[in-house]
């Protein structure tokens, strides 16, 4: 087991390293927009001020979009280096796996080190490993001595299919339950909803799943426990369940932020003056509390997007299913370096995809952050 | 343009013995307000910070803040608020009164267009469709001097004084018969302040909507207002005709405030100030609030409060003071 939780801590520190580079590039961003903003707007030349915004709103982004590749390579890049570092100094040897416990001559040990170029120095073993997986070859499984790219493939769909499922529960229930505890805040359903959350947070996913597993296929019988089905529907079937146990933290963690980020809208004045205009309630909570909220909300949903492929680990281990979170699990306890290197930058790949497209929502859900405004500023 | 007030026609606003009550506070918050606005007529609600009359403009759109409780009549336009239900106070936010606000920046949604704050109440309310309320839109944009261009902007490429201008478009998007209007160029420059003045007195007679204007600055009730109502501690303590009051105050505290209003023609010197400060809401008052900064309070002022009374040889004028009748009191600058 320790190995897995090795496994699972290389990967989300990479996550959250590369978390902190973009995060902090983007929170600058909006911050200097909305400044710089505000300051034109207040100087009052608005009529030239406009005319600039359109002519320059084309480039604007090419040149945000510039930066960003560069930024996502040089992320890329520095998770590449933690990512084999961290495997190359974890404890173990790989041709202990290989020999499958047989004790070899000292001859046959140095061949299977050569063959797998195990006795390289480090800065050569990264070299090499970076400019195959940059020509797109991800190595050779150890374990199963095939290529880690149809290793990877034949894993994904049902991965993919878990991690969409979730993604869906938690938009639905989480959004869902945060508005509807900002509808009134301190009321019944508030009060049932924050220990609901409580709960929800409180609980690691592999307890949820074992929690689930009792209930709704030992005593109930209505899921299946094991498996991930073929065919669409049969596969949603039995990833119900798995689904759930993934998704119940991040539930509870979006709900959270999207009823602090509404009642936080809520006391604008802004929303005193459309409820003082006569606008019904629900359209003022959607229009102009939800809609405003939107961008942090925006936020969390790509961190749990991340999150979610991080959970998968722990969730595809206690369902049995045989996905690319399973695959990490036995890959780090056998040592199979090739394959955990992949997965590992995987993520750290669908992290920095994931906020780039957050980033990227943001001038679309707030008209005052403009793309790449550090430069423009 | 002043208006005579004709006793036939109902007053468009009418509050008669207005008590709000606050959790936490000792006494009412407002208590026992009478405020009367006629039809076209412009009434400008005059104090210092805390005195209420935010709170009285708010009550008359039926917006009270959360655990208030509140007793005694608020008529708009004949139509009774306190004991409004939702759909109804929604109905008279939209079609009968409208407010304009302070601070334009904070009061309109920054992620929405212009043109969706203009038209929104309209529409939302099944009012007018879409096309309908833009070509009103459109009407009100050119009488508060904007161009159409503006519809399709967002607040922040607007400056403060146009946001404002914005803000009352809005507000008469529904041909309302009151406007309220809470220091609605406090959070402006001086030059704009005065556009948004001229601009306000312009619409007002042009629409013939009646105006309640709240405001701490004596000066400029004195320019806009037909009538004026001084407001202290969560009480009226003067009403009557704005000039009138402005240069022959009746109530120690009005000749204070107007004592205290810096003025360019004015020798320099030491600017008066009024003593001490609001009485605290979590205290109880047995007489007349001010009693405490008055020069002028006598033993009764402390124990006993003053009653609202007629002021003699002065039209639809009222004093709440013991010592009215004997005190001479110091008025404002003649204006103009």
């Amino acid at each position: 087991m320790s190995d897995v939780d090795g496994a699972s801590s290389v990967a989300s520190a990479s996550a959250s390293a590369s978390a902190s580079a973009v995060s902090s590039a983007s929170s600058v961003d909006s911050a200097s927009a909305v400044a710089s903003s505000g300051a034109v707007a207040s100087s009052g030349a608005v009529s030239s001020r406009s005319a600039v915004r359109s002519a320059s709103a084309a480039s604007d982004v090419w040149r945000f979009a510039a930066r960003r590749a560069v930024e996502l390579a040089v992320t890329l890049l520095a998770a590449s280096f933690l990512i084999f570092s961290a495997v190359y100094l974890a404890p173990g040897r790989p041709e202990t796996f290989l020999l499958g416990g047989r004790s070899a001559t000292p001859q046959a040990l140095a061949a299977i080190r050569a063959h797998y170029h195990l006795n390289d120095p480090f800065p050569v073993q990264y070299w090499r490993w970076l400019t195959q997986m940059a020509h797109g070859d991800f190595g050779t499984s150890i374990q199963y001595r095939a290529p880690v790219l149809h290793l990877l493939t034949a894993r994904l769909p049902g991965t993919l299919m878990l991690i969409g499922m979730a993604a869906v529960l938690v938009a639905v229930l989480g959004i869902g339950a945060g508005w509807l505890s900002a509808r009134r805040p301190g009321g019944v359903v508030d009060q049932v909803l924050l220990v609901l959350t409580s709960v929800a947070v409180g609980t690691p996913s592999f307890v949820a799943a074992i929690a689930l597993i009792w209930v709704f296929s030992v005593r109930l019988g209505w899921f299946p426990s094991i498996g991930s089905g073929s065919g669409f529907f049969d596969m949603a079937y039995h990833l119900t369940l798995p689904a759930l146990a993934l998704s119940l933290y991040w539930v509870g963690t979006l709900a959270r932020v999207t009823r602090a980020a509404m009642l936080a809208e809520l006391s604008k004045e802004h929303v005193a003056v459309a409820r003082s205009r006569g606008i019904p309630e629900r359209i003022v909570l959607r229009r102009h509390v939800f809609r405003n909220a939107a961008g942090g909300i925006a936020t969390m949903s790509g961190l749990t997007i991340t999150g979610l492929v991080v959970s998968t680990v722990l969730v595809e281990s206690a369902f049995g299913l045989g996905g690319i979170g399973a695959f990490l699990d036995s890959s780090v306890s056998v040592k199979d370096f090739p394959v955990v290197q992949a997965i590992s930058l995987l993520i750290v790949t669908v992290f920095v995809a994931v906020n780039l497209v957050v980033d990227l929502t943001y001038p679309l859900l707030d008209p005052r952050v403009r793309l790449g405004a550090r430069n423009s500023a | 343009m002043k208006t005579a007030q004709t006793l036939q026609t109902p007053q468009t606003l009418h509050i008669r013995g207005l008590r709000v009550s606050l959790p936490g506070t000792a006494r009412p918050v407002l208590d026992g307000v009478d405020l009367e606005v006629g039809a076209g007529q412009t009434v400008a609600l005059v104090g210092e910070s805390g005195s209420g009359k935010t709170l009285t403009s708010r009550a008359a759109l039926g917006m009270l803040p959360a655990g208030a409780t509140a007793s005694g009549i608020v008529e708009v336009d004949g139509q009774d608020v306190l004991t409004m239900d939702a759909r109804a106070l929604r109905r008279l936010r939209t079609t009968t009164a409208a407010m304009i606000f302070q601070d334009p920046r904070a009061g309109i949604n920054p992620v929405r267009r212009v043109g969706d704050f203009l038209t929104e109440a309209l529409r939302t309310n099944g009012a007018a469709d879409k096309r309908t309320a833009r070509k009103r839109a459109l009407v009100l944009l050119d009488a508060v001097g904007l161009s159409e261009r503006v519809l399709r902007q967002y607040p922040h490429e607007l400056s403060g004084g146009m946001l404002q201008r914005v803000m009352i478009a809005a507000s008469l998007m529904a041909d309302p018969v009151l406007l309220l209007a809470d220091e609605p160029t406090t959070a402006l420059d001086v030059t704009t302040q005065a556009e948004i003045i001229a601009l306000l007195r312009d619409l007002q007679s042009r629409f013939g909507t009646a105006l309640l204007f709240v405001t701490h600055d004596l000066e400029l009730a004195a320019v806009i207002a037909d009538r004026v109502a001084v407001m202290y501690a969560g009480r009226i303590v003067e009403t009557g005709p704005a000039d009138q009051v402005f240069a022959d105050p009746k109530h120690p505290y009005t000749a204070a405030l107007l004592a205290a209003t810096p003025r360019l023609d004015a020798p320099a010197g030491r600017l008066a100030v009024i003593p001490g400060r609001v009485p605290d809401p979590r205290t109880v008052i047995a007489g007349c609030a001010f009693a405490g900064r008055c020069a002028h309070a006598v033993d009764a002022c402390v124990e006993e409060r003053p009653e609202t009374a007629a002021v003699p040889d002065r039209s639809e004028a009222t004093v709440a003071c013991w010592r009215s009748g004997t005190l001479t009191l110091q008025g404002g600058a003649s204006r103009g």
